[in-house]
């Protein structure tokens, strides 16, 4: 069996494990406790924002932990959204944002915000001048992701940021950065970023945990009250023995990130290049792409079909962002590329992780070649 | 850790720093100290070492009054920010080097020109010193070679040789031309440690490490006392004291810190019955045992961080009864300031943030509802006198004494907490 959904779950580094095991059994104490354990704990806490920081080239302070990327994304719009509505009540996302963008974006709208979905071009990338377009004075909020979750596109942050602080200086621009850490630089500054949102499980780190970068000077609105951890901004008893993980799973991947990028590029290539020689199948990531997501279609097939067949083959797979693809309906990122229904209904996504090899792909290739061949007599048979 | 000059936000520099090759820094008013300025750029050299010891790549070079440093390309922001300040550098000038010809001259004059890009009605003006006299052309000279394919390029620009808003001046030396235009003001004041050494109480607040930074910038070296009362105030205070002082470090490379138990003597003053009087009793007390560490020092004075009237030990009848029961200089660089303006000074150095913590010193502790503004020196010297033990109190406060070695990238921390690395595995990060 092998495992090509990195981009939804990696499996924890062995040293983040390590960490996790040694630091439950150490320091269970509560970081908030007056008592030398509790102080301790707090002290991993603070050295593990320091560690995070240094990552990401910002200030420790400027690190919250939150419980994963869907509460930092949460809280990045919706937070920044409550704290500045005397700015306005407009905000700017893409129509290519993951569901905790997308949705808090959706649920404020029902709260009266106005919100502009700017949609991609047919590759799947976000032009600046629509955005610049769309931009307001009341506009308090972007959001805009860095590398797409379902087939890697990746988005021109740096033009975007400039825009934004060109027509209205004081919106506030957020990234979310789940799918792009592990691959590229984190160029905060460059971008003009204000939040951040990053998730390690993603990262072969803890699952529970999440990384919100907030620039100094932004107040959020807390979404969970009831004690002043994280400053105040996200009560709750801080997850010790996680987030010390997750610096940990940070730094490594930051460290191994050029040589990985430079081992998985050609397979993804190669993969790449396969799958434009299949009649069958029609690709959705382009070249330029995220190096660690490759994304196809079976149009006529539904994906989930498509991805179970694979498993009985052997083949982990990805129908989409794991996060809604347990729903049926065709992929939303899709359908917003322009594609047809066909197509966005029969996506399959495969995303690589350290352990792949070239042999690898050449096996996943031919159980690709293998699927289409047993399904082909079904083959668009959902429309009968 | 924090890094060091950027929590001191003496940041902000112009454009000319975006390209420069070399970064000019001047010397204070120190160099009027005629015998002894050898000694304080000898000390002034060593503290810029010390703060370029991050930048490998950086040459440096010391001329009269000046050093040079010669970026090799590493970040001139950075470095800028922090060499502003170290004590007795007067102001940072930005430079872009040309070689001594005529023609590199034009080009990189017009080169750093689109560097700062003035706006337009900017008023300007060319100043070319001719420091080598064999260049073949004469400064007033230069002065009209330099100036007019600038204002052709740029038409916005506005002539004004009296006060120019963009002075751009060319220096031209034999090695080198250097080219320039910001002047940048940094710190002054004195090289560290070339008054002499003296012992800050440190309490935590926001007033002592300003009073400490203050007299590092007048060029004494100092050494931080703590006072802290175990159980009665937390190991959190005491660690806030220590972060505190390793900000003051990034001002001077290494700082020692003095942790004094103070538990027993202060509640010695407890049961005496005269409640109003126990802060100007603790103060005198404190005064004692930090005279006792200035001698082992040899240091000759106490610094603190008093500002006149602004609580009731600090009021001038306070001030004289405390005072007394020291025989050093007592030193209060802050007690003729407003609080706003320690407050302002407390943030730029980068130690406000701490400082507002709201951890208990010791001095907060034991606090009488209306502690004496007035206090009688009779009495107090009375008091003294008939308490029990007083002396030997103060002593095995002296003796049982922790100093720590602080330095701006250390993890030092005092021997009662050692063996919590062992439970803080920086193999976890």
């Amino acid at each position: 069996m092998l495992y090509w959904d990195y981009a939804a779950a990696a499996p924890p580094y062995d040293e983040v494990m390590q960490t996790m095991e040694q630091i439950m059994k150490l320091h269970y104490a509560n970081p908030s406790s007056l008592h030398r354990a509790g102080t301790e704990a707090g002290k991993l806490i603070s050295r593990a924002r320091e560690v995070c920081a240094g990552v990401l080239s910002v200030r420790p302070e400027e690190i919250f932990f939150t419980s994963g990327a869907t509460e930092c994304n949460n809280l990045a719009i919706k937070g920044a959204a409550l704290q500045y509505a005397g700015r306005g009540r407009h905000i700017i996302t893409t129509e290519l944002e993951h569901p905790s963008v997308y949705e808090s974006c959706l649920q404020l709208q029902k709260m009266g915000w106005e919100i502009t979905f700017i949609p991609p071009d047919h590759t799947g990338i976000i032009d600046p001048s629509l955005l610049a377009a769309a931009l307001r004075r009341d506009t308090v909020l972007v959001s805009v992701m860095h590398v797409n979750n379902e087939i890697g596109t990746v988005q021109p942050l740096q033009e975007i940021g400039r825009i934004i602080k060109e027509i209205n200086p004081r919106t506030l621009f957020h990234v979310d950065g789940v799918q792009g850490i592990g691959t590229f630089v984190s160029s905060l500054q460059e971008w003009g970023a204000d939040l951040y949102s990053l998730s390690p499980h993603k990262i072969r780190g803890p699952r529970g945990v999440g990384i919100l970068y907030v620039r100094q000077g932004i107040t959020l609105f807390p979404l969970l009250t009831g004690g002043s951890h994280e400053g105040g901004v996200r009560a709750g008893t801080e997850n010790v023995a996680a987030i010390v993980a997750s610096a940990k799973a940070l730094r490594m991947t930051n460290e191994r990130r050029e040589e990985y990028v430079a081992r998985i590029l050609p397979l993804r290539n190669h993969l790449l290049q396969f799958l434009r020689t299949v009649p069958e199948l029609t690709v959705n990531s382009s070249d330029n792409g995220a190096p660690h997501i490759v994304h196809f279609s079976y149009p006529g097939m539904k994906g989930e079909v498509m991805a179970r067949k694979l498993e009985e083959l052997g083949m982990v797979v990805s129908t989409r962002s794991a996060c809604s693809s347990k729903h049926s309906e065709p992929s939303r990122v899709l359908l917003a590329m322009g594609k047809d229904t066909a197509t966005a209904e029969g996506g399959i996504r495969i995303s690589f992780g350290d352990v792949h090899t070239l042999k690898d792909v050449e096996a996943l290739e031919q159980a690709i070649l293998r699927a289409i061949k047993d399904l082909k007599p079904a083959e668009g048979g959902r429309k009968q | 850790m924090m890094k060091p000059m950027e929590s001191a936000a003496f940041a902000a520099a112009g454009n000319s720093a975006d390209n420069a090759d070399l970064l000019l820094l001047r010397f204070g008013e120190f160099m009027l100290k005629g015998k002894n300025r050898a000694r304080f750029e000898k000390r002034i050299l060593r503290h810029v070492k010390e703060m370029l010891i991050p930048y490998p790549k950086v040459q440096l070079t010391k001329d009269f009054g000046r050093i040079y440093v010669e970026l090799n390309g590493e970040p001139a922001k950075e470095l800028l920010g922090a060499l502003k300040n170290v004590f007795g550098i007067a102001s940072i000038s930005p430079v872009k080097v040309a070689k001594s010809e005529l023609e590199d001259i034009l080009a990189v004059s017009a080169h750093f020109l689109a560097i700062i890009a003035p706006a337009p009605g900017t008023t300007f003006k060319v100043n070319v010193r001719r420091v080598w006299k064999d260049f073949p052309h004469g400064s007033l000279e230069m002065n009209k070679l330099v100036s007019t394919p600038l204002l052709q390029g740029y038409s916005g620009l506005i002539v004004d040789v009296n006060t120019p808003q963009l002075e751009l001046r060319v220096e031209i030396r034999q090695a080198q031309t250097y080219i320039f235009c910001e002047n940048i003001s940094a710190v002054g004041g004195f090289p560290l440690g070339t008054n002499g050494k003296a012992m800050l109480l440190l309490s935590g607040g926001i007033d002592s490490p300003v009073a400490g930074w203050s007299s590092m910038r007048r060029g004494l070296e100092v050494e931080c006392i703590h006072f802290y009362s175990y159980p009665y105030t937390s190991e959190l205070a005491r660690q806030k004291v220590i972060d505190l002082t390793r900000v003051l470090s990034q001002y001077a490379g290494v700082i020692k810190l003095h942790l004094v138990p103070f538990t027993e003597v202060q509640t010695s003053f407890t049961g005496i019955g005269q409640d109003n009087l126990i802060i100007t009793l603790m103060r005198r007390a404190m005064l004692r045992i930090a005279t006792s560490l200035a001698e082992k020092e040899e240091a000759l004075a106490l610094v603190t961080g008093e500002s006149l009237g602004q609580v009731a030990s600090q009021t001038l009848p306070s001030m004289n009864v405390i005072g007394r029961a020291t025989l050093l200089p007592l030193l209060r660089p802050l007690v003729m300031m407003d609080k706003s303006d320690i407050v302002e000074l407390s943030k730029k150095i980068g130690t406000y943030d701490l400082s507002i913590l709201p951890y208990e010193d010791c001095c907060t502790l034991f606090v009488p509802k209306s502690p004496s503004t007035n206090p009688n020196l009779r009495i107090i010297d009375k008091i003294e006198a008939t308490l029990p033990n007083y002396s030997s109190l103060l002593s095995a406060a002296v003796a049982l004494t922790e100093t720590l070695e602080i330095t701006p990238y250390g993890n030092e921390r005092p021997e009662s907490e050692a063996g919590s690395e062992e439970r803080m595995k920086e193999e976890w990060f």
